[in-house]
């Protein structure tokens, strides 16, 4: 025989049902989305990461390319250049390419031919290691080299730059326009969801709507109900996008899948904030849905 | 003297709390259930609404508690125009109205002690303020020992009382009963009866649909009684031979 009722031990349930058949496939499909969601957000971090690297590489140099004028000789030349070079402000070092050095740079394309290149008029190359808290611009290198009447070419690697800084931008506007999309589709789940809530618990939003509630109280219980769901699928999602990064990390060796997509393990927690997310995601979209289709009752 | 409630007078009176004006009501495009219905109703009154099925009783009901809006005419509950009200101030009033639905409207995934509960849940009391006083309601209404047990357990006259016990839980201003005593024996009718005159004796404005002639008849309360969606003059009554209820 069950215990008889004591109103002292009494707690309010829910005035929604505890349970719904539906709850399992949404936060599936929520928490599906959020591993996505995280693993964009991931890529995107290691993306950022691997051009700043790249950029910081390349910027931190320059190479210029010397060719003989008059009777001077490319050897000859190329020291001077990188004579006057290093006396440019904002350079750290410049240093003149050995002849060896030249010819194994067009080696690859005039095959195996060192003796006859001494009759070509290989340009001698000088590289230039730039100071990295301020390096000189390829316009003030050039115009060092112009005042010694050197015939020179300078290459700052500001196209690779640009090239760098506008792939990282594709990068991160392609992984916002995901993530954009990714959230859009979620709470387009969750109001779908609140909708087919609300239609099978016409009951309930019918006598307590007659029983005097505010729609927004109506609303509330809808919005609380996606809000954990959502909340809790985030938190699956982000645990599994956490656990994928970390395999790519492992299996990358330190550096993550490739040394071009290095995750660290500091980004792992980036996906921290998503069971949140998903929960104000959701809590949001079943507010507008619910007050919407409540305000039309 | 005529038992009819209906009157037309021009100037609300102080202590009115129900006028209607003229009003039609229609679902739909579908034809008029209630035509140019006029009645004013003191504040703490008692009335039955009489009449064959489909003479609009519900439909009356349904205006009072808001759930509908006439057609045409006009209404003032407690006072105010309701047909100007914005929506988000028909809460307020309906708190103020207790209402034992025709289909009775049970959640059936709350206990009966939630059932009752839920009109001051609403209200925002905490639940040290009533949980004894729905204990009391429920033990009154018989229902003491299913406290804890869902509405599709429950037997169809204390699913009746259940939604008689959510009515009246929160002291209504108004309270409307869209046959209340249907699904319940005799002796059950006559108590719920009795507990709806004590509400009114404590000041509710009592309005009661009912196909019960013989309750109507021996409580000698003043009937509105509807035919064809308009208010008509009373049947001629029998004669009353039984003790009055009270």
């Amino acid at each position: 025989m069950s215990e008889p009722f004591d109103p002292a031990r009494w707690r309010p349930a829910s005035f929604l049902p505890d349970k719904d058949a539906r709850d399992p496939a949404l936060l599936f499909v929520v928490a599906v989305l959020c591993f996505l969601a995280c693993l964009t957000a991931l890529a995107a971090i290691a993306g950022a990461r691997a051009a700043d690297g790249w950029a910081s590489e390349i910027s931190g140099e320059a190479t210029v390319i010397v060719r003989a004028r008059g009777g001077e000789t490319p050897d000859a030349a190329a020291a001077r250049a990188a004579e006057v070079l290093a006396g440019v402000p904002g350079v750290a070092e410049a240093r003149a390419l050995e002849k060896e050095e030249a010819y194994a740079l067009i080696r690859p394309w005039l095959g195996d031919v060192t003796a006859d290149l001494d009759d070509l008029p290989v340009p001698r190359l000088v590289a230039v290691s730039l100071d990295r808290a301020t390096p000189a611009t390829g316009e003030a290198l050039d115009a060092a080299l112009k005042a010694q009447d050197l015939d020179a070419a300078v290459d700052d690697h500001s196209v690779w730059l640009e090239d760098i800084k506008s792939a990282a931008g594709v990068v991160r506007w392609t992984a916002t326009v995901v993530f954009l999309l990714i959230a859009g589709a979620a709470a387009a789940v969750i109001a779908f969801a609140t909708r087919a809530g609300l239609a099978a618990r016409r009951d309930v939003v019918e006598v307590l709507h007659l029983t005097g509630a505010e729609d927004s109280q109506i609303a509330g219980l809808f919005e609380i109900r996606f809000a954990k769901i959502a909340a809790v699928a985030g938190a699956v999602g982000a645990l599994g996008a956490a656990v994928a990064g970390a395999l790519l990390r492992v299996a990358g060796g330190g550096q993550g899948l490739t040394p071009a997509l290095p995750i660290a393990w500091t980004d792992l927690l980036s996906v921290l904030p998503c069971p949140l997310l998903a929960a104000l995601v959701a809590a949001l979209a079943a507010r507008i849905t619910a007050r919407r289709l409540i305000h039309r009752l | 003297m005529s038992r009819n409630a209906h009157t037309a007078a021009v100037e609300p009176p102080a202590d009115e709390i129900l006028r209607f004006s003229g009003v039609s009501m229609r679902y739909g495009r579908g034809p008029e259930v209630l035509s140019d219905v006029s009645l004013s109703l003191p504040r703490g009154s008692f009335h039955f609404v009489t009449g064959p099925s489909g003479a609009g009783k519900s439909s009356l009901l349904k205006l009072i508690y808001l759930a509908a809006r006439p057609s045409s005419g006009s209404i003032r509950l407690f006072g105010e125009g309701v047909g100007i009200l914005p929506g988000r101030d028909l809460p307020r009033l309906r708190r103020r109205i207790g209402v034992v639905f025709q289909d009775l409207l049970l959640l059936d995934h709350l206990s009966a002690f939630d059932n009752t509960a839920l009109p001051l849940r609403i209200a925002g009391h905490k639940p040290a303020e009533y949980r004894n006083d729905v204990a009391e309601l429920l033990a009154w209404v018989g229902l003491k020992a299913r406290m804890h047990a869902l509405p599709p357990t429950l037997a169809g006259g204390e699913k009746q009382r259940l939604a008689i016990a959510r009515a009246v839980v929160g002291r209504p201003e108004i309270l409307l009963a869209d046959e209340p005593t249907g699904n319940v024996d005799h002796e059950m009718a006559l108590r719920i009866y009795r507990l709806f005159v004590e509400l009114n004796r404590l000041g509710t404005t009592v309005i009661i649909a009912t196909h019960d002639q013989d309750l109507v008849a021996r409580s000698a309360r003043p009937v509105l009684h509807l035919d064809k969606g308009r208010l008509r003059p009373l049947p001629p009554q029998g004669p009353v031979e039984q003790a009055p209820v009270e």
